[in-house]
């Protein structure tokens, strides 16, 4: 049987031209959440993007500069996408700070990424807010990166960016 | 207003739900601020506040009939930002969709960090979860 639950909305706000921010409540308290973004072993379960995409890599070194790397697999076709970062800051259950570049897809440099998790009647809210490079990069980090990558040509991104 | 702060109103508009639902009703045709306040639990103040909004990032215009001013959808403005803000939600919106089932799993189940009590035979009805009607 199914819990009776509403789906808690995705917040996505744009504050200036060069951040995305995501702001999404789970029913959990924090330490658990916190573990959900940093252990392979659990992200592996949920990080998987679109429908028919998994994350066979997700190796996780998780220390100030140490790096991680995922690579997702589109299972029908086999098509690839990898992400590298590094963490920059990590503050158990409260706050992780990384950069990211995607593989295929890092126009200016890596974005930045900070995390956090804040609790409350043993709810967590998370709040995702991504730096990037330029607008340019950002733009083409939500379109491309989050993205199944691929799918979407450069010709139909230039339009839409000329149109703008 | 800049082309860059067109698309940051049009991003803000897209973030509430009750502008995205009208944009869905709008979607089907015009109609007044009567006629789309109906379905919704607002008043009409508020339903033009989230027009104005709607209409500032371009997404809507609205009908020079003084009576009515019927509102429509700007099909161009919402296809260039919906196509980038649609995907990112819905690639996030699955994503933590699957973590809300994991974090009810974990708590279901906690892991060996106490020992459990003998009495939970099952975890059919862990003590975490709540009743909610």
């Amino acid at each position: 049987m199914t819990m009776m639950k509403a789906k808690a909305p995705v917040e996505v706000t744009t504050p200036s031209d060069r951040e995305v921010v995501v702001v999404r409540k789970f029913n959990a308290p924090k330490a658990l959440v916190f573990d959900a973004f940093v252990k392979p072993e659990l992200i592996k379960r949920w990080l998987l993007g679109p429908d028919g995409w998994s994350l066979p890599v997700c190796t996780i070194d998780l220390r100030v500069g140490g790096k991680f790397r995922y690579v997702w697999r589109e299972d029908a076709t086999g098509t690839e996408m990898g992400l590298s970062g590094e963490y920059r800051a990590i503050e158990p259950p409260d706050r992780i700070v990384h950069t990211e570049t995607f593989d295929d897809y890092s126009p200016e440099g890596e974005a930045v990424i900070t995390t956090l998790f804040r609790e409350k009647d043993g709810k967590t809210v998370v709040e995702m807010s991504m730096l990037f490079p330029s607008k340019t990069a950002r733009d083409g980090g939500i379109a491309n990166g989050m993205t199944d990558g691929m799918a979407i040509s450069y010709d139909r991104l230039d339009e839409v960016l000329l149109a703008i | 207003m800049t082309p860059s702060q067109r698309l940051d109103a049009t991003f803000v508009a897209l973030a509430d739900p009750t502008r995205r639902a009208i944009l869905a009703r709008l979607a089907t045709g015009e109609a007044s601020v009567m006629e789309l306040a109906e379905p919704f639990a607002i008043s009409q103040p508020a339903v033009s506040k989230h027009l104005k909004m709607l209409e500032r990032a371009g997404l809507i215009s609205r009908g020079r009939d003084a009576q009515r001013r019927p509102c429509k959808i700007e099909g161009e403005a919402f296809a260039e930002a919906s196509d980038w803000l649609e995907r990112f939600r819905d690639i996030w919106e699955a994503n933590f969709d699957r973590l809300d089932s994991l974090l009810a799993e974990l708590q279901a189940k906690p892991r060996t960090m106490k020992p459990a009590k003998p009495k939970s035979a099952k975890s059919t009805g862990p003590k975490s979860r709540k009743r909610k009607e």
